[in-house]
């Protein structure tokens, strides 16, 4: 853990460094998300004076729209990670891994059944009061839990994922919804246009407001003891910690369905590189976890182009096998 | 009454009680709502009751090897991802050789191929439970489980590809099904059955050696690394085995060896391993005939099974995983 660092010139100037880099490429990746597509959308054409206005629609209903979402998606899930990363005290974990997305899932589905005509953001609502029950329970198993090893934890989140998961399944196969809901629980943008994104901009506050709040999170990650020490309400820091994730998760869920892995890939590359303040890396994960989304979803546009690939699918691949390098990775560190 | 609380002690008598029990369970699923010919009904549910009967002592007692083999009670060897390279393997077979070409292939060639397939996945995951220390116990299983999710992506993945045309003959494989069992199949598979059974029986003793822990086996004169070694094979190649007859069912093992170890009361492989099958019996068996029959669901019989395996599992781990 580093939480002071020499903050000479030459760092501060690696810094700049590092962070113009990092930009570019993410301003790079929209560019690319923007230009790739069935429609075919060069440059040329844009700056030509040509009236062509199918372009532009393309360019302002659908590619924008979509690229947006991309970022605003991929950097809250990715902070939402590092959040429960912090308060389930375990680098292994984030919402899609402890129930919490598999909860906002369920709540879709209730809404759906039982209250179709709801407005969604009233839909959202339930969606993520579900995601805040399913992550309350995960942290409410895990303290009642007496063994605990660093892999049990990610272990007890991926069970009760997989019951919540169950339940939801046994739900959809009795009101005959198995299609409906495979359709949107996986990561999805490609229905993304004008209009139907912009309650991420939502997660774009809440993402802010955990920005803003870092520090206390950061102290939340050491412990109720020390954290109590410091003066600080434990208990009611961790209940704005996942009411910040619940929401976020209930946004994301609710308009283009789970994203897995962003939230756990992306804290710990991070945290491998910048230390364990969240204050310090807060930032780093919402760019990273913006490109890697936006990586993600371009790859599958691409590989069986003019088809696509779900977002939630390649992240699962590319995702997991990053995960499991990590763990391999701290397995011989630990010398296990 | 006396004399029941006597009788209740001895093992004998409860294991006597589960057979009983399991015996009703058979003939009630044999016999109940019956409305075509009897010919058909014994063919019929002969096949599907074979099955059942199958998995159950397939993952039944592989899973009570499985946990006194790693010395914990809230494993099953079916979490590590071998229902999720199932899948997998279904999805790439349509795709590579298409739906007729999975016919061509033949029910039985397929059975075997995987088979292999999951054995040697199971193997390459069972080097992590020797490397080191108790921890590495846990990192092996969530190693299994992250393969197991990227295995279902890949599935995912390649199901995008596969022709809508052929989807449907990969759907019905999705789920673990005990009524479209393919009948070639019952007999090599019953055989194989049998093999482990057998083994895991005559080594019933050496199992009760090695629940004493590493050390104590080893100093009672146990080839510790050895012994473990082999009946993990077998455990992995029983759990395949399951896997390729019904398809994925992950908590039904560790459901029944809790409830094979508090009806017994004991850990003895002598008692434990025949509860266990039985146990196996009396929950698809009956949980089949109740869930179809009495509440009117349809097929639902491995969706409740893993829900109730699931909470199950959450509640061993909350009482610290020991018992």
């Amino acid at each position: 853990m580093r939480l002071h660092r020499p903050c000479d010139g030459a760092a501060t100037r690696v810094n700049a460094l590092a962070w113009t880099g990092a930009l570019a490429a993410l301003f790079a990746l929209a560019l690319a998300s923007l230009a790739v597509g069935v429609s075919d959308v060069s440059w040329d054409t844009l700056w030509s004076d040509s009236d062509d206005d199918l372009v532009a629609q393309v360019l302002l209903f659908s590619r924008v729209p979509r690229t947006l979402a991309l970022l605003l998606a991929g950097s809250a899930m990715a902070v939402a990670g590092l959040l429960m990363q912090m308060l389930a005290r375990n680098h292994f974990v984030e919402p899609s891994t402890v129930g919490t997305v598999e909860s906002a899932t369920l709540g879709m589905m209730v809404t759906m059944l039982f209250a179709p005509q709801l407005p969604v953001l009233a839909k959202m609502g339930v969606a993520a009061l579900f995601a805040l029950a399913g992550s309350a329970l995960f942290l409410a198993v895990l303290s009642r839990i007496r063994l605990r090893s660093a892999w049990i934890v990610p272990l007890v989140g991926l069970i009760l994922a997989g019951v919540i998961e169950a339940v939801t399944t046994f739900v959809a196969y009795q009101f005959d919804m198995i299609q409906v809901l495979r359709a949107w629980s996986n990561g999805d943008f490609s229905t993304i246009v004008d209009g139907r994104y912009e309650m991420l901009w939502l997660s774009l506050a809440v993402t802010i407001v955990a920005c803003f709040a870092a520090d206390r999170f950061t102290v939340v990650g050491l412990g109720e003891s020390f954290a109590t020490n410091l003066g600080l309400n434990y208990r009611a820091l961790v209940w704005q910690g996942l009411l910040v994730v619940a929401l976020v998760t209930a946004c994301v869920v609710v308009t283009v369905g789970g994203i897995p892995f962003v939230g756990l890939i992306v804290p710990n590359i991070v945290r491998l590189v910048v230390g364990d303040n969240v204050r310090r890396n807060v930032l780093w994960v919402a760019v990273l976890g913006a490109g890697l989304t936006m990586a993600c979803d371009l790859l599958g546009r691409l590989l069986i182009a003019p088809y696509e690939i779900p977002v939630g699918t390649v992240m699962g691949v590319v995702g997991s096998a990053l995960f499991l390098v990590i763990l391999l990775r701290q397995r011989r560190l630990a010398g296990g | 009454m006396a004399t029941l609380q006597f009788l209740w002690r001895t093992q004998a008598f409860r294991l006597a009680i589960l057979l009983v029990l399991a015996t009703v369970s058979v003939v009630t699923f044999m016999t109940v709502a019956v409305e075509v010919e009897w010919s058909f009904i014994l063919q019929h549910r002969g096949a599907k009751l074979l099955s059942m009967a199958l998995v159950a002592a397939a993952l039944g007692m592989s899973t009570v090897v499985f946990q006194t083999v790693t010395h914990n009670t809230i494993l099953t060897p079916a979490v590590m991802g071998l229902d999720a390279l199932y899948l997998f393997l279904q999805a790439l077979l349509v795709l590579l050789l298409t739906s007729a070409g999975v016919v061509a292939l033949g029910g039985v060639n397929k059975f075997f191929l995987e088979l292999v397939l999951m054995v040697a996945l199971s193997m390459w995951l069972v080097r992590w439970l020797f490397a080191g220390n108790a921890s590495s116990l846990h990192l092996m299983l969530l190693v299994g489980i992250v393969v197991g999710i990227l295995f279902r992506s890949l599935t995912s993945f390649a199901m995008r590809m596969i022709d809508p045309n052929e989807f449907n003959s990969l759907q019905d494989r999705m789920f673990a099904n005990f009524n479209t069992v393919q009948t070639a199949l019952l007999p090599p598979s019953a055989v194989l059955m049998l093999l482990g059974a057998v083994f895991f029986w005559h080594r019933r003793h050496v199992l009760d050696v090695l629940a004493l822990g590493r050390d104590a086996a080893i100093n009672l004169g146990v080839d510790y690394r050895r012994a473990v070694l082999q009946l993990l094979v077998v455990v992995c190649a029983m759990v395949a085995l399951s896997t390729a007859l019904v398809g994925p069912v992950t908590f039904f093992g560790l459901l029944v060896a809790n409830m094979a170890y508090q009806w017994m009361g004991t850990r003895r492989h002598v008692w434990v391993l025949p509860a266990v099958v039985l146990w196996g019996v009396i929950m698809l068996l009956g949980g089949q005939v109740i869930l179809e029959r009495v509440m009117g669901f349809n097929s639902a019989i491995s969706v409740a099974v893993e829900f109730v395996g699931g909470l199950v599992f959450i509640f061993l781990l909350m009482r610290g995983g020991k018992a």
